[in-house]
């Protein structure tokens, strides 16, 4: 009787474990898997062959050590752009800022970069940099929160509009003020500023941009997956994005959650900014970011705003990026953009079925 | 008379569990047929595939003599069936006419509509059936009662012959519950036939021809009403004798703990919910608010709790052991030994889609036995929720994993019940709507939990909108009407009155109308 209950409980937990790993795992695999299967179909259509492309883009991506650092440098910047979706995510928060936030966050590395002079030690100069980075993405992304909580102007409104505006702020600077004559880019950063690249301290991926940020940019998603799912701070931070009602009730303050949501969001993909403007171009240029922050999204929706899930999801966009920049002489690259709006699209329709499945 | 809805052997599965099994059922033509049963129990199921939103497993299912397998509600609508939903299926902006005319227009796309002859008609089916309206109001602007007016005359325009109603009088106050009564008993003699899903055994009694009782998911009975007791309903409902009134001693009340003195609520948008509103509540005591829905019990619970909406005027003077609950926030109210079980427990009361354990520590989180270090002790949680668990019997399989939305509702309402008498310290208790949507079992147990909490010395407010709740709990009632109390009833009067509880009903009726 007793060992009859207990097995009936195992077997439920089972299940509901099982429900929980088909949904994080199997449909974001099976929408990739479809998407690339009809960007073979297009492959074939513009008269290549897709075998034939895919494997130049392995070869050309983590075939060499060079194109794997290429791969690992995209990564880095998408795993930091995401999880500046994905926080604010938890909390019900859609920021579409990431862009914008790594304008700023880009800028102002660049400009502390270039005025800190070459006589600071690295680990200062570094510090400085990417601090200044972090506090201008994270006060790019307050301004939305406080907009959100103190005149209830939706998030997304809010961050697409600061997107714009920091397009511009950034394009003025440049032009007008910081930029070398005769060139779109400022002033390079002092050497001292430099994050070293993996090649410097081990000789792997030569050549390549992939920088120190990198293991940032591994260790952040499960710190912040302990800090979700682990700590009392991320309890209530769960529960103020998905019962904001409940959340109220429970003593828990959701404006403070919506501001600190928003805040980690903007710095961190101030770090974003950082891998870019100190590990690998070394100065602000214009349109350096080329919308990264917004492919950010992407990678956060493939992973379900999961951090951990975010760090395969990104190194598939950036297989993808690098990917298609290197077969971009036998196919457009337009080709991979389509691959990778099509899996979000995929992702969307494929959970929607499963849960019609279940409930018929 | 013919048969109307015949069902003959349906199975019903979602995976391996059978929402329902085998169930042979006749509904006659012409005849009040409700179908009651514990949440769970598979009334809705049911219904959802006679309206066609289902398909059986196996099984037959047969309208009016012919045998039919819907697709979709819209050919059950074809077929003559109409049912009206629990939440009703309205287009606020729209008038009464053009919601009962929706999706029925009578002509083509781009033609002109009939309108004159679509009010005629309306007028026509709401003289005839005692539904008094105006086809030209906007349905937005009607009471729920009205509401549900209009939906019954979308049936009607629709010919329907036979309607299924989903728990029809669970917004309903009890003038117009006798009203929508009256209602069905004339659609029934000019043969329509009704099928009433619903949990309310002494509304059963009063309309039902025929009874029809459902437990687990199987037809345990049908019976005539009129051979039919409360005790014996409620016997085949949950599958033991149940307690209906729970056994309540007389109170033993100590110091006064909560004051309100003329306490006044004005809304953000400047509507006055509360007007000097006064009263005390004691140590040991249970002070029942009764009162129809919308007459200030929402906001009085926002005022007590710190919840009010930003914007709103509260005015006079709550206090608990003399210090003011006004102006704090929630979490500084609760730290002042007040609990509180929300009116609404899915939207304030559980985090739907956190583990039974996590929600039986919601709003709790913060105290320094489920604290370690940044997140929680583990180990606590889980004796605190083995406890709660075993004490209040709540019926799930893996606390850990199970998020608390797999629960059924009596069940998630043990959890919030739970989790706030057993709060440290507690001066006030504040439930609102302890019972609602749950079952008699369940009612059973928070009933003799309420009582223990005042024997232990809480003060405990009690708003509900079931009046026998209220007499059969309470130590004192006061009738709530337009934000003001407009009766008290003492301790000896509701002690004295309580013999009699119909009376006593129907004299607070008077008092909330």
């Amino acid at each position: 009787m007793n060992s009859s209950k207990r097995s009936a409980s195992t077997s439920t937990e089972t299940a509901v474990t099982m429900t929980k790993i088909t949904g994080q795992l199997l449909i974001p695999l099976l929408s990739v898997m479809t998407a690339l299967l009809f960007s073979a179909l297009f492959i074939a259509m513009i008269g290549e062959d897709p075998v034939m492309i895919c494997s130049k883009m392995v070869r050309s991506t983590i075939g060499s050590s060079y194109g794997t650092g290429h791969v690992l440098f995209r990564m880095t910047t998408l795993v930091l752009v995401a999880l500046a979706v994905a926080i604010p995510f938890k909390v019900r928060l859609f920021n579409i800022g990431a862009e914008g936030q790594l304008l700023m966050g880009a800028f102002a590395a660049a400009m502390t970069g270039s005025i800190i002079g070459e006589t600071l030690s690295s680990t200062v100069a570094i510090a400085l940099c990417i601090l200044s980075a972090m506090a201008a993405g994270c006060a790019w992304a307050l301004l939305a929160g406080v907009l959100r909580v103190q005149f209830g102007v939706n998030e997304v409104i809010g961050t697409i509009m600061l997107n714009f505006i920091a397009q511009g702020i950034t394009g003025y600077l440049l032009t007008w003020h910081f930029a070398l004559p005769s060139t779109v880019h400022t002033a390079p950063i002092s050497n001292a500023a430099i994050i070293p690249t993996i090649e410097s301290l081990t000789g792997w991926f030569a050549k390549s941009p992939a920088n120190l940020s990198l293991l940032l940019s591994l260790a952040l998603p499960l710190l912040f997956y302990a800090l979700l799912f682990k700590t009392r701070f991320g309890y209530e931070m769960r529960a103020a994005g998905l019962q904001p009602e409940a959340a109220r009730y429970g003593g828990i303050n959701a404006k403070r959650h919506t501001l600190m949501a928003m805040g980690t969001g903007g710095a961190i993909a101030g770090l974003g900014a950082a891998n870019i403007v100190l590990g690998y171009k070394h100065y602000y240029e214009s349109g350096m970011t080329g919308g990264i922050g917004f492919t950010g999204i992407a990678v956060a929706l493939l992973a379900g705003a999961h951090p951990v899930w975010i760090l395969l999801s990104a190194l598939f966009f950036g297989f993808l990026e690098y990917g298609g920049l290197s077969v971009n002489a036998w196919v457009p690259k337009d080709i991979f953009m389509i691959i990778e709006a099509m899996t979000i699209l995929l992702v969307i329709t494929f959970s929607s079925l499963g849960k019609q499945l279940n409930k018929r | 008379m013919g048969v109307g809805i015949r069902l003959t052997g349906v199975t019903k599965k979602f995976g391996t569990f059978a929402a329902n099994s085998n169930i042979s059922l006749a509904v006659e033509e012409g005849t009040i047929h409700a179908l009651i049963g514990e949440n769970g129990a598979g009334k809705s199921t049911l219904t959802k595939m006679i309206y066609g939103m289902f398909r059986p497993t196996t099984g037959e299912i047969a309208i009016n003599g012919k045998t039919v397998r819907f697709s979709s509600p819209r050919e059950a609508i074809e077929a003559g069936i109409g049912m009206v939903h629990q939440h009703f299926m309205l287009v606020d902006e729209l008038s009464i006419a053009e919601n009962i005319m929706l999706g029925n227009e009578q002509t083509g796309l781009f033609r002109r509509i009939p309108l004159q002859k679509i009010r005629a008609r309306i007028i026509n089916d709401a003289e005839a059936f005692g539904l008094a309206v105006n086809p030209n109001e906007k349905v937005g602007k009607l009471s729920v009662g009205q509401q549900q007016r209009v939906e019954i005359l979308k049936l009607l325009f629709r010919n329907a012959s036979i309607m299924i109603f989903d728990e029809p009088t669970a917004v309903l106050t009890p003038s117009e519950t006798e009203q929508f009564f009256a209602t069905l008993r004339s659609m029934r003699d000019k043969g329509k036939t009704i099928l009433l899903i619903t949990h309310k055994l002494d509304e059963v009694l009063s309309v039902a021809d025929t009874i029809s009782v459902m437990r687990k998911g199987e037809l345990i009975g049908t019976l005539p009403a009129a051979s039919a007791t409360k005790p014996g309903l409620a016997t085949m409902m949950v599958g033991r004798s149940v307690l209906l009134a729970v056994d309540n001693p007389p109170p033993r009340p100590g110091e006064t703990l909560l004051a309100l003195s003329n306490l006044g609520f004005i809304t953000p948008d400047g509507k006055k919910m509360l007007e000097s509103l006064t009263l005390n509540i004691k140590s040991g005591e249970i002070y029942g608010i009764a009162g129809v829905e919308g007459n200030g019990q929402s906001e009085l619970l926002q005022a007590l709790r710190g919840l009010a909406p930003e914007g709103s005027t509260i005015t006079g003077k709550a206090t608990l052991k003399g210090e003011s609950l006004i102006g704090k926030t929630p979490a500084a109210i609760t730290l002042m030994g007040v609990s509180h079980v929300p009116e609404n427990r899915l939207r304030e009361g559980v985090i739907l889609d956190y583990p039974v354990s996590s929600n039986l520590i919601f709003g709790r989180h913060q105290e320094q036995s489920f604290r370690k270090r940044t997140g929680f002790n583990h180990n606590e949680v889980r004796i605190h929720s083995n406890r709660m668990i075993s004490e209040y019997d709540i019926r799930c399989s893996s606390p850990e994993l199970q998020p608390i939305s797999a629960l059924s509702g009596g069940n998630q309402q043990k959890v919030v019940v739970a989790r706030e008498f057993t709060r440290p310290e507690i001066s006030l208790l504040i439930l609102a709507q302890p019972t609602r949507g749950v079952d008699i079992g369940a009612i059973e147990l928070i009933h003799k939990k309420i009582i223990a909490a005042r024997e232990k010395g809480m003060a405990i407010l009690l708003v509900s909108s079931e009046l026998e709740e209220i007499t059969a709990l309470s130590s004192r009632i006061g009738c709530l009407y337009k934000g003001t109390l407009r009766y008290e009833f003492s301790h000896d009067e509701v002690a004295l009155k309580r013999e009699r509880e119909d009376e006593f009903i129907k004299e607070i009726g008077l008092y909330i109308n």
